[in-house]
């Protein structure tokens, strides 16, 4: 038995070790080079907690994830309720026109809001034309924009996580309500909402976890005003080669994302939150 | 069941006319990509006059373009292989072994998911200059491979879920070795499984564009990196055609997908 157990190991240990060699290994260096270059010790997290710059980064980051997720959960568990509840005949067209985003590349879909909303894209164009406007509304290269198209990104990463929850929820427990005399919003507040709070964690945690560490979206759409942090970093380090405090911030992104993911572990099941969802 | 009435109330209208109305925001803005590559002009709009194949033609005629393509293609392949293999193998093992090193393990090889892409990009770049990957193919594929890693794993693993694991046992007590054994009764079961994780570690390379950026300086060039580059240079319309191009690829995968699922 015991040579079985080593056999299955056998086919287990290849990915583990390109994974732990090619992938963890590097990440440790990142780590390594915050607290050795330009010189040892920890100058570089004490210049980044002091760098206003820095600090406002990281603001911006937490700040435009969490309205992100805000957005998401509710836009997606709407579309998700409607997808297992309302919608009977048309349920597969919905779920293809919720899926569509996941087949066409996060760059696409941020290449298609610059050409919506740009100075000269078809929104500005558009409200000219009709007249309601005279100057071009500034609709991108600030936070709203890069929020939008962000909420676009992400949303589907919101309603798969709810539609799965919502559909193992009998909808006995409504109905029963209903039949003592509550009203229809009442029975939903009081007796569907509740049992959807996993999902809705696991939609809000995917979310901003992802948001994050976002890169493409923010730094097509903010065009260097909404100045994320992995934006920030990738700033210092091709423009400044500063790899010291590029990596340093790269740790601290890490980390807050650990914190995230452990803060999220003592509400949430994770195991089925990321590792068993398909 | 609730009475037949109780379909139009006011909450389920609005959470239905809700529903589509999100379906339109998801879809909507994709497919603004195609009027715009037929434009007449220039410069990214709607046509002015007529409508226009000239963005399509320069895409088809240039060198550059094609050979991007191309090369997306072929890394793509060799990810969605190599991933394929290594995964399985794994997803396997671990299936047999269960327990707790085995959920740990499940754990390391799903980190690539949660690791923001320009931290773990930097890692590489520091890695692939030390191994003289920068700026090759096998560079990207190897990266690449990584970053598909977990979703064939968890796809694979989703699939093993529905064999009963008295099925290999009987096997093997039948006298079939553990190699047979995985070969003739998991492998199978775990068919459905590869093959979601095949098309999703071609998919993830395909599109990937953070780490190509770093580890890529001029010698490697795939389809995301050019787009990336049209995109911040200047915004020429050729992008809006290769961006339809995909929409349209993308819209005839997702519907097959959709019919063969149903």
């Amino acid at each position: 038995m015991t040579s079985d157990k080593a056999r299955y190991w056998l086919l287990a240990l290849p990915a583990l070790a390109v994974m732990a060699i090619f992938y963890i290994w590097p990440l440790v260096n990142i780590w390594a080079i915050s607290v050795t270059e330009p010189v040892p010790g920890f100058g570089n997290y004490v210049q980044g907690a002091e760098s206003q710059a820095v600090t406002t980064s990281f603001v911006i980051t937490f700040r435009v994830a969490a309205l992100t997720t805000v957005f998401c959960v509710i836009l997606g568990y709407i579309c998700a309720y409607a997808i297992a509840n309302t919608i009977r005949r048309a349920k597969p067209l919905l779920i293809a026109l919720v899926l569509l985003p996941f087949w066409v590349s996060v760059l696409i879909r941020s290449f298609s809001w610059i050409v919506l909303l740009g100075r000269s894209g078809i929104v500005n164009d558009a409200l000219r034309d009709v007249g309601v406007i005279e100057r071009p509304l500034r609709l991108m290269h600030n936070e709203f924009g890069v929020v939008l198209a962000m909420v676009h990104v992400m949303l589907p990463f919101a309603v798969l996580p709810l539609l799965a929850n919502m559909r193992g929820i009998s909808p006995a427990y409504t109905d029963a309500a209903r039949g003592l005399g509550a009203s229809e919003l009442t029975a939903f507040r009081l007796v569907y909402l509740p049992q959807t709070l996993p999902g809705i964690g696991s939609a809000a945690l995917l979310v901003f976890v992802l948001s994050l560490g976002f890169y493409i979206t923010p730094a097509l759409l903010g065009g260097g005003r909404v100045l994320m942090v992995s934006e920030y970093i990738t700033y210092q380090i091709q423009e400044f080669l500063n790899w010291g405090l590029g990596s340093a911030l790269s740790v601290a992104l890490l980390v807050a994302t650990a914190l995230v993911l452990v803060i999220a572990g003592r509400f949430l099941n994770l195991k089925n939150a990321l590792l068993e969802r398909s | 069941m609730s009475a037949p009435e109780a379909r139009t109330t006011p909450f389920r209208i609005a959470m239905s006319t809700g529903g589509w109305l999100v379906a339109a925001f998801l879809a909507l803005p994709i497919l603004v990509v195609i009027p715009v590559s037929l434009t007449d002009t220039s410069y990214i709009g709607l046509p002015k006059e007529s409508l226009s194949l000239q963005h399509y033609e320069a895409y088809f005629t240039s060198a550059r373009w094609l050979g991007g393509t191309l090369g997306s293609i072929l890394v793509g392949l060799a990810v969605a292989f190599f991933a394929t293999v290594l995964g399985t193998a794994f997803s396997i093992g671990v299936w047999f072994l269960g327990g707790r090193a085995a959920t740990i393990a499940r754990w390391v090889l799903i980190v690539p998911i949660l690791v923001p892409p320009v931290v773990q990009s930097l890692g590489f770049y520091r890695f692939w200059v030390q191994l003289g990957l920068i700026d090759t193919w096998t560079g990207v594929i190897l990266a690449h491979t990584l970053l598909a890693l977990p979703y064939v794993s968890i796809s694979v693993f989703a699939a093993l879920a529905n064999l009963d694991p008295k099925l290999p046992q009987a096997a093997r007590s039948l006298g079939a070795s553990i190699w047979r054994t995985v070969w003739e009764v998991v492998v199978p079961a775990a068919r459905p499984g590869m093959i979601t994780g095949a098309v999703f570690a071609f998919i993830v390379s395909f599109d990937e564009i953070v780490g190509v950026l770093f580890i890529t300086v001029r010698r490697v060039e795939t389809l995301p990196k050019l787009i990336w580059e049209g995109i911040q240079d200047n915004i020429d319309p050729t992008i809006a055609a290769v961006a339809t191009i995909l929409v349209v690829i993308s819209l005839i995968v997702a519907v097959i997908s959709g019919l063969r699922r149903s």
